[in-house]
């Protein structure tokens, strides 16, 4: 750098950074967009030191999500014989979306705290760090998806092309939920450090009340619907955005069954009206979500520093 | 000149739980157990900071200065209040802390830059004067795991001053570090202000004050004393810090020094010549006082500074003249600055204290140069 030559020519036209108590929404989400390198540099560190000085490296990362499903597809289709022709492609679009789910919540659930070192002495917005994780866990997400797109071709498995579209939104709402409850989360830990225990717990609930390795319209639909409590099912956010991915990836609702022969009704045959109705309503909610959550971590975080 | 550093009203208080319940089960079981005290780190602070000013927050330990600092940085929150800021700002507060030590030299200062701020883009322009300040070309490319803990602090160094912040925030780091690095720092500073930079200074050292900055503010126990030039400033930090020491209480001092003189009237002189002052000073009450001198140099080098304590000076109510004589005077050609102060004999209370009292300009025509000449014989 040459000595006098660089004056500082950028203060006119920078605006006025405030720094006190609260940051309004706004601004919180314009420093948020202005860090959006940060966030990202965070995101390629994170993932290049997790399998860096690892043979395998990217390997490991589907070797799990492999195994499950490799798993589930034994237990259901082989020994309990569920019936469902071509269940690994059912199974398989369902655990792509609930893997990025629980791995963003999870990973971000504890994030602040074990960064305490950085969050006590760097200066950036802090949701940034939870973010980096969705991140992260996104970019899983699309390796998974890229290896479940050439599995579909490969045995030829009849997709519904064209209300692929759905699945973008579906995709937005699952990335803004899971940063929303990363976010919040990752601020209460702070406050309360037994609560990722309890977070792991909890979603392990979460996957079974979300119809991952069974058929929501087989075996739930009727018995909900009777007991009046299908609205409640569907309280979880997660599910139509599940429905979505298996509704497009394994493509028909009702198939033949496997095991006794008759008509099985495997996904809700909607029309693809409600589909992107659904979907439309699921992205609305998710944005709130987010926005809410910001709220939520800007007035939590202002006691982070007597805390950790 | 605009404001591009604006403090007003800010205040921090820190929550001190004297029984922690940090888990939801622990919540569970004692609800509202948990004590905790408040404790005021800030209060009230107000002052703005002009562009291209160097301001210095002088302190004690424990005054709130490195709370004021991390606020402005953005680290903290402050609780009540607001700061605001006007362009890039980076931090010289905790070296290095952003970086990832499984990743290279490379990777961290892309890292790091982004902290601070920077687009990758702005980063890589810079990049190469980044790996030569740091001196750090051979090992850019290995993990910083491996550096040493001087390598690591140059690196982060090497990022935050080449990234050329609008307004730069140093703390202590020129206390850190070996002298080549120290005075690499305060290069680095002097560019900046050379270039028009902001520059706000935390330390609790005088001399660096006095050699860098235009301003100052104290703060004593999370209050705003003075913010003032830096002699008076400075005046008023010695006094709060040898007030604080216990039965040291600082009296409502009514001492004046009212003028520093020479009889002849000049303060100019030849090296190796006497000089005699006459310092008039006004007093309200008798009291026993030594007298302070220091001699600077105009880049801020303190040659001396000597506290007349063997031989205290008594100072009657009303006016009194104190006569000093320095004998043989060694310095060499240039202007010096004499502060000059008065401290009580039986305490330590500075009863009054004057910056820059007077400008001693010394003449020399031999051939020796730097501040002071050592008289010398050479023998074969």
């Amino acid at each position: 750098m040459d000595a006098a030559a660089s004056p500082p020519e950028r203060s006119a036209t920078t605006a006025a950074r405030v720094v006190s108590a609260r940051t309004p929404l706004v601004p919180r989400l314009r420093n948020l967009l202005e860090r959006r390198e940060l966030l990202w540099g965070l995101i390629v560190s994170d993932i290049r030191i997790k399998y860096k000085g690892s043979a395998l490296g990217l390997i490991w990362s589907m070797l799990s999500p492999a195994l499950t499903l490799a798993t589930y597809y034994l237990v259901f289709s082989v020994f309990l014989k569920n019936g469902i022709p071509g269940f690994v492609v059912y199974l398989f679009a369902g655990l792509v979306v609930w893997t990025m789910f629980q791995t963003a919540v999870s990973t971000s659930t504890g994030v602040i705290v074990d960064r305490a070192g950085l969050v006590k002495k760097v200066s950036f917005p802090r949701e940034i760090l939870a973010l980096s994780n969705v991140g992260a866990s996104i970019f899983y997400f699309v390796i998974q998806f890229a290896i479940l797109v050439g599995f579909v071709l490969l045995v030829g498995h009849h997709v519904t092309w064209s209300w692929a579209w759905l699945l973008l939104i579906a995709f937005v709402s699952l990335a803004l939920f899971a940063a929303a409850l990363g976010i919040v989360m990752s601020a209460i830990t702070v406050y309360l450090r037994d609560v990722r225990h309890l977070m792991d717990v909890l979603l392990q609930l979460w996957f079974w009340v979300s119809p991952v390795v069974y058929s929501y319209s087989n075996s739930l639909a009727t018995p909900l619907h009777n007991h009046g409590l299908t609205a409640l099912y569907f309280v979880n956010p997660i599910t139509p955005i599940i429905l979505t991915f298996q509704r497009v990836i394994y493509g028909s609702p009702i198939v033949t069954s496997t095991t006794s022969g008759l008509p099985l009704h495997v996904l809700p045959s909607w029309p693809l009206s409600t589909f992107a109705t659904m979907n439309v309503v699921i992205l609305a909610v998710a944005l709130v979500a987010f926005l809410a959550a910001l709220a939520v971590f800007g007035r939590l975080e202002g006691n982070f520093e007597s805390e950790l | 000149m605009s404001a591009v550093i604006e403090v007003s009203g800010v205040a921090k208080q820190f929550k001190i739980h004297h029984e922690r319940h940090q888990t939801l089960k622990e919540r569970l079981l004692h609800p509202r157990s948990g004590s905790t005290e408040i404790f005021d780190a800030l209060r009230d602070i107000n002052f703005t900071v002009g562009e291209g000013e160097t301001v210095g927050i002088v302190g004690h330990n424990g005054s709130g200065k490195s709370t004021l600092l991390k606020c402005i940085c953005g680290v903290l929150k402050p609780t009540a209040g607001q700061i605001r800021l006007r362009g890039s700002l980076a931090a010289l507060l905790e070296l290095g802390a952003g970086f990832q030590p499984e990743l290279s030299g490379r990777d961290n200062v892309y890292l790091y830059g982004s902290m601070l701020g920077l687009s990758r883009r702005m980063v890589e322009r810079v990049f190469e004067d980044i790996v030569d300040f740091s001196e750090l070309a051979h090992f850019i490319d290995t993990p910083v795991k491996f550096y040493s803990s001087g390598m690591y602090v140059r690196l982060a160094f090497a990022v935050a001053v080449n990234v050329a912040p609008e307004i730069l925030v140093v703390d202590e780091v020129l206390a850190v570090g070996d002298e080549r690095f120290q005075a690499k720092c305060l290069d680095r500073i002097r560019l900046f202000q050379r270039e028009g930079r902001t520059i706000l200074l935390v330390t609790h050292q005088a001399d660096t004050v006095r050699a860098v900055c235009d301003r100052a503010i104290v703060l004593d126990h999370g209050i705003q004393v003075a913010d003032d030039t830096v002699g008076e400033a400075l005046r008023i930090f010695r006094q709060r810090l040898l007030g604080q020491v216990p039965g040291h209480a600082v009296v409502s001092s009514t001492v004046q020094i009212t003028s520093v003189t020479t009889p002849s009237g000049s303060f100019d002189m030849r090296r190796g010549e006497d000089l005699a002052f006459e310092i008039d000073v006004t007093s309200d009450h008798a009291v026993s006082a030594n007298l302070v001198t220091e001699v600077f140099t105009r880049t801020g080098l303190l040659v001396s500074r000597s506290d007349a304590q063997a031989a205290p000076v008594e100072l009657r109510p009303g006016v009194n003249r104190i006569q000093v004589e320095w004998r043989s005077v060694p310095l060499l050609d240039g202007v010096y600055d004499v502060n000059v102060g008065l401290v009580e004999a039986s305490g330590g209370t500075v009863l009054a204290w004057r910056e820059k009292a007077a400008a001693v300009q010394v003449l020399y025509d031999g051939r020796a140069t730097g501040v002071v000449e050592i008289e010398s014989s050479v023998t074969a």
